[in-house]
This record gives structure tokens, sequence and C-alpha cells, in this order.
């Protein structure tokens, strides 16, 4: 029994390591810029790059050289040596219905300090014309189910984890940008078809959330270690595995090999493209599983007594450390799918995960913190809300929108809209 | 490989002017976590709090530099007194998350071009510290031994380190006193302090705005010396920074944030430059100078967690102090 989990600890061990050795391969390109380079990514007020656009860079010496962004949105010139550049952008390559934020800015003038610089254009919605605020708010309202469908697949996962082992992972992030990761090199590095990748990452996903319990916060739970010196680990964590992405994937914005410029097809006025209603069925499918799996099977009505009472729970004869560890897996399996979700709209990027962390907690706590359903319905409010809010703050504003509503829901009804109304105070 | 100029380097920065910034948020935090038992995870927010008030006074109003400084620091306690005031009687863990939230909102709202006019946007504000440096007594630099600091960086160090000795007798005295040992009190038993009449809530909001005080005087060194306030430079890794180096030199003991700073900070540049000298000589070759600068949020990283792991007092701490239990 002892040789069968080890043999299968140093499965995952293995599994791990071939991992991060085909991260390697992909992105240890080396990038040679032996004088310098001005560097930026276009990308419409959703993330999603723009492609096409032209950028003139010169310098008073008569430096003259003309770039266009590539299909990642992402474009360089490579310049002679540090000193004062200027930066203009073409406002008439701008595709239709994108305008920049600041319109003022279309042309720069940076100071090339070191060997990089990075200029960007922040971009936003064009003038609506002729859409009503109703068709807007339509649009909006999809738009933030489907954001609030990655905030539920990873505030799921989290909120199960909080449940059975109390701890709040402040590295949960890091498994969403695990998924989309995973995903990037199964699709563009392995070409596997992208459903196979997907698949594969939340696989190899879940595999990851079930080592790092083995590995680490199951030897932290006998090691009878604290919970909030488990919080400042999984911060510790959470930083380093953030810094192990940037070093492997670089700062920019990657797009899977598939559908990666998909066009969207017009339900009434709402715009959409297939991939996001393929991911979003798949999403609500795999959140469902995973309710029923709670409800009705043996191991997730294990889960939730653990969630009530650990030390009943194992005295009435369930493997306690198991259970927590098929949580870790599922939990972090779902999160991979949250990235992947997430990277279809967005692109993959190293601070993908950390950066929706924040609305995660925001929504979880909503929910109630520890109740999976709850953590459903407070995601789906978060994501409709950040984008509906778009209607009345600036687009740049809507996180700090929706970061304060959770301070206020924590001062009025600090157990959540479903939570048992406990002392969290 | 010129060793005596990476360790030189690492010397001068680790009594330089990041090791007093981050000496100050993390006095700052030692009042917060290891006197009161408080979760603060958005050190930066304060930081930036004060760095700002100072800019938008001078810069965007035109008023003086003093009275930019006391802006800041009144800016600081009404952030402290916003941020505590629905938080301060959750549990441990909603403080850390509510704090982080805070400090992330204070950073955007700075950034947001719609409120480019007062904040400056993405570029922050610049120049408003001229004020401060004519005031400057050094006529020169300094370049004794290892150390090498220009002359209006001199000044900024001697001020800096003045104002952690001065936070630190704060915080010995403070401690100390009555008002310490209910602090004290609270990190142990909240409830026994309760039952003796104390009123916990407002002592957690004192201990808030007092620590928040503290980290805001790195606020200010941090402005000050590069004369520029930035918003991403008050992001979440700021914090981090603070409570690696807390967490190194011992929570709950006056000097344990001023010692975790110092060698922190040598320890990270140490390395930085180790690193950065070896691609540059071609002992390495499969990292370039970019990802130089990534390897330091290892250490950060894992020096957090293995700290946590195993020597969670730090270097001068005591375990039995320690704030570790949800309460």
């Amino acid at each position: 029994m002892i040789t069968q989990s080890r043999q299968r600890s140093l499965s995952l061990l293995t599994i791990a390591v071939s991992l991060l050795a085909a991260l390697s391969i992909v992105f240890a390109i080396p990038s040679h810029a032996e004088d310098g380079a001005i560097s930026g990514t276009m990308n419409d007020p959703e993330g999603n790059p723009v492609v096409g656009v032209v950028f003139n860079v010169s310098n008073a010496e008569g430096f003259n050289e003309t770039t266009e962004s590539g299909t990642d949105g992402s474009w360089s010139v490579a310049v002679p040596g540090s000193g004062s550049y200027t930066v203009a952008l073409d406002v008439g390559t701008l595709p239709e219905g994108i305008t920049l934020t600041n319109p003022d800015r279309a042309t720069l003038t940076v100071t090339l300090l070191s060997n990089q610089k990075t200029v960007q254009f922040p971009t936003g919605e064009g003038s609506t014309g002729g859409e009503s605020t109703l068709d807007r708010l339509l649009q909006l309202t999809v738009d933030g189910l489907v954001f609030g469908l990655v905030i539920a697949l990873a505030g799921v996962g989290l909120s199960m984890i909080f449940g059975t082992t109390g701890l709040t992972n402040f590295a949960h992030g890091e498994l969403v940008t695990f998924g989309a990761i995973a995903t990037l090199i199964l699709n563009n590095f392995f070409e596997l078809p992208f459903v196979l990748a997907a698949a594969g990452a939340m696989l190899i996903s879940g595999l990851f959330g079930a080592l790092q319990d083995k590995v680490l916060w199951l030897q932290l739970r006998r090691k009878g270690v604290s919970l909030i010196a488990m919080l400042v680990v999984s911060i510790g964590l959470g930083i380093f595995l953030r810094y192990v992405y940037l070093f492997f994937l670089g700062g920019s914005t990657r797009q899977f090999n598939s559908f990666s410029g998909q066009a969207g097809i017009a339900i009434g006025p709402v715009d959409i493209t297939p991939k996001i209603i393929i991911g979003s069925a798949v999403a609500i499918l795999a959140i469902l599983i995973t309710l029923l799996w709670l409800g009705f099977s043996r191991t997730g009505k294990a889960s939730r007594a653990i969630a009530d009472n650990p030390a009943l729970a194992s005295a009435s004869g369930i493997n306690v450390e198991r259970v927590i560890n098929v949580v870790w897996t599922v939990g972090a399996a779902l999160a991979g799918l949250a990235g992947v979700l997430y990277a279809l709209s967005i692109g993959v990027s190293w601070l993908m995960g950390f950066q929706i962390l924040l609305l995660v907690f925001a929504a979880v706590i909503l929910g109630g913190l520890g109740t999976t359903v709850g953590a459903l319905v407070g995601a789906l409010i978060v994501g409709v809300l950040i984008q509906v809010s778009t209607l009345f703050i600036p687009t740049e504003l809507k996180v700090v929108g929706a970061l304060l509503i959770m301070i206020v829901i924590l001062l009025v009804r600090p157990q959540g809209l479903l939570g048992r109304s406990e002392r969290v105070g | 490989m010129d060793f005596n100029l990476i360790l030189n380097q690492s010397i001068t920065q680790g009594l330089g002017i990041q090791a007093v910034i981050f000496a100050l948020a993390a006095i700052g935090l030692n009042v917060h976590f290891g006197y009161t038992g408080l979760l603060n995870f958005g050190q930066a927010g304060f930081l930036a709090v004060a760095a700002y008030g100072l800019g938008v006074t001078v810069t965007t109003l035109g008023l003086s530099f003093w009275l930019g400084l006391f802006v800041g620091l009144a800016a600081t306690v009404v952030f402290a007194l916003l941020l505590g005031i629905p938080t301060l009687r959750l549990r441990a863990d909603y403080l850390a998350i509510v704090t982080i939230a805070a400090a992330e909102i204070i950073r955007l709202t700075a950034r947001s071009v719609t409120l480019r006019d007062i904040f400056g946007g993405s570029d922050g504000l610049n120049r408003f510290a001229n004020d401060f440096y004519a005031l400057n007594p050094f006529d020169e630099g300094l370049a004794a031994g290892p150390l090498t600091f220009s002359r209006n960086d001199l000044f900024v160090v001697v001020v800096g380190w003045t104002l952690v000795a001065f936070s630190c007798l704060i915080v010995f005295l403070s401690m100390r006193s009555p008002w310490g040992r209910v602090l004290k009190g609270i990190r142990e038993d909240e409830e026994a302090v309760r039952s003796l009449g104390k009123n916990v809530y407002s002592y957690k909001l004192q201990a808030l705005v007092l620590g928040g005080v503290l980290g805001c005087l790195g606020g200010f060194v941090f402005s000050v010396s590069s004369q520029s306030v930035q918003p991403d430079n008050y992001g979440t890794d700021l914090t981090f920074f603070a409570w690696a180096a807390l967490i190194l030199g011992g929570a709950a003991r006056v000097l344990g944030p001023v010692l975790g700073s110092i060698i922190f900070w040598f320890l990270l540049v140490f390395f930085d430059v180790l690193l950065a000298e070896a691609v540059r000589s071609g002992l390495i070759t499969f990292i370039d100078g970019t990802q130089v600068g990534q390897i330091r949020f290892w250490i950060l990283g894992l020096s957090l967690m293995l700290l946590m792991i195993f020597r969670p007092q730090g270097i001068l701490g005591d375990k039995r102090e320690l704030a570790f239990d949800v309460k």
C-alpha cells in the first residue's frame, strides 16, 4: 500500500518534471536584441489582440522604422541604442470600433535607458453608434455570465479546499494559470487538437493539485502548522509559481493555435464566438457534475462531513487525508478548466490567474466562504456586475467596483448570501 | 566576475534607501501583526496613500512640500480608519483578503485614466521634493569603504535611518506601556481581554492607525528618494517584500523588522548582481538579463514559504509570541 502510493507520487513528480522540461523547450527562445528594442502589445478593451496597427518609431538622429502589430497584437522595433524616441501610432489603421482611450496620446516620446522599453497604447470602446443601451446591457450581461463562469470554476475549487482544510489559498490563481499554460503547451507545442489539449490540461492540473497537497499541504497539516502560517505559505508559493511562469513564458500574452481568430456570431443583439459558447457549456457541465458529486457520491458526502467536523468524520471511519487529496485534485482540475476558458477570451499570460484571484475571493465571500453553491451564485453575480458596471463607470475601474462591493458585503452580511450565520468576527 | 563590485553593491543597497523603505513598512506591519495579530496584507496601500497625499499636494495643487507631508499623514490615518471600521470585527483571514483588496483599489484608482489630472495615471507624479533637497547639508556624496551614495541619496539615507530609529523608539516605548500590553493581550486571547472590560475593537483600530502611520513614513522615503510616485510601485509585491523582511527578522521584536530588511535586501541584491555578473561574463548562458530580475521573486516566494514552515519566529523572535491561530 505504501509502495503503491509512493509509486503514484513518483509518477506525479515525473509528469511535473517533464512538463517543466517541455515548458523550458517551448519558451527558451532566445531574444536577441543587440542594441535595444521598443515594443508593446495592442489589445482591445477586452484584452483581445488588435492586428495590423501601424507604428512608426523615429528619433532626432534620423532613425525611422515602421512596423505593424502581429496576430498576437505584439509589435517590436529594434533601435540603435538608448536615447529619446518618438513612437507614433497610425490611428487610421485601428479597426472599426476601437479608439485610443486618450486620443492625444497617439504619439508618445519615450526614453530608452536599458535595452527594452515597452510602450502601451490603451484602447477604449469606439462610439457605440446605433447600439441602444438595452442592447449594450444584454451584451454585457452575456459577457458577464461567461466571466462569471470562469470565476465560478475557480471559486468552487477554492471554496471546497477552504471547506475541508480551512486553508485560505492565495496560490489558487496560479492553478488557473497552470491550466491555461498546460493547454498552451499541448495545443501549440505538441499540436494536439484543442479539445484533447484542454482535457489533458484539466487532467494535468488535477494531478498538479494532488501533488501539491501530497508534497506540501499534507506535510504542513501533519506538522501542525497553523492556518495563518499556511496562508502565508500559500502567498509565498503563489509568488514563486507566478515568477516561474514568467521566467519560462515571458511577459507577453500568447494565443492558442486553435480558434485564435474565430469570428463572432450575432444572436439577436449579442455578439459571441462559438468557442466561448462551447467553453461555457463545458464549464456549466463541469460545475453541475461537481455539485452532484458533492451531493450524492460517497467521497463527496465524506468531504462535506469533513467540512462539518474533521474529528468526527475521522472517527466514523472516513479516511480524511485521502478525501482531502481528492478535493485538491478536483479543485485544481476545475481551476485549470477556468484557466482554459479564460484564456480563450484573453489569451495566456503569466499573471492571468493572480489578476482574477481577488475577484474569486470576492465571489466566494459574497456567496459564503465554504459553501459550494454559494461560490457559484456569488461568481455569476460578480461576473455580471463587473461587466454591467461599465455602463456607468470607466472600464478600467470595474474591478474596483467589485472589490468595494465585497467589502460592503463583509460589513453587512459577513457570512455571505448562502453561508450559515456562524461567527466570523 | 568582480566579487568586490558584487559585495560593495550588496552592502550599499542593504544599508541604502530600499532597505529603509522596507524597514519602515515592516515596522508598521510589526505593530499590526507582531504585536496585535492583525493580518494586514495591504501595507502597500498605506505607503501609496502617503506618497500620493504628498505628490498631489505639491504637484497637482502646487502647495508646499511640508503641507504635503501633513496631508499624506492625515490621508494615511483616514485610510486606516476607513479600512479598519468595517473589517476589524472579522476573522483574521477575512482581514487579509480585505486589506489586499483595499491596497489594489488604491493602486487601480490612482493609475486610472479618468483621474489622470489628479494622480497622473500610470506615469504617476513627479518632482515634488525640491524643497526637501534644498535642505541637504552634505556638500558631496559618500564613498567610504564599500558604501557609495550620491549627495542626494546620502541625505535621504541619513534622514531615513533617523526615521527608522525614531519609529523603533516609538514601538519600544508604546509596547512596554499598559496600552501595548493590551495589544499583546489581544494577540494572545481576544476574549480574555474583552472580559477584562477593554474595548478590543477600539484598540485594534488604534494599532492599525499606528502601524499605518509608521509604514507611511516608508511611502514618504520611497516617493522623495525618487522624486516620483508611480502606482505600480505600490503593488502587492511591495507588501510581500515587507512581510518577508518582518518574518525573517522576527515578528514582535522591536529590531526584528530592521534587521530583517537589511539582511533580506542584502541577499536579494547579492543574488541579483551575482547572477547578472555571471550572465555578463558568460558563466551562465541559459538565462538572459531580464530573467535575472525575476529570480529575486523566486527567492522572495521560497523564503516566505520556508521561513513560515521551518522558522516562523525568524532570527530574533520567540515562537510563543506568534499570533498564528485564527481568531
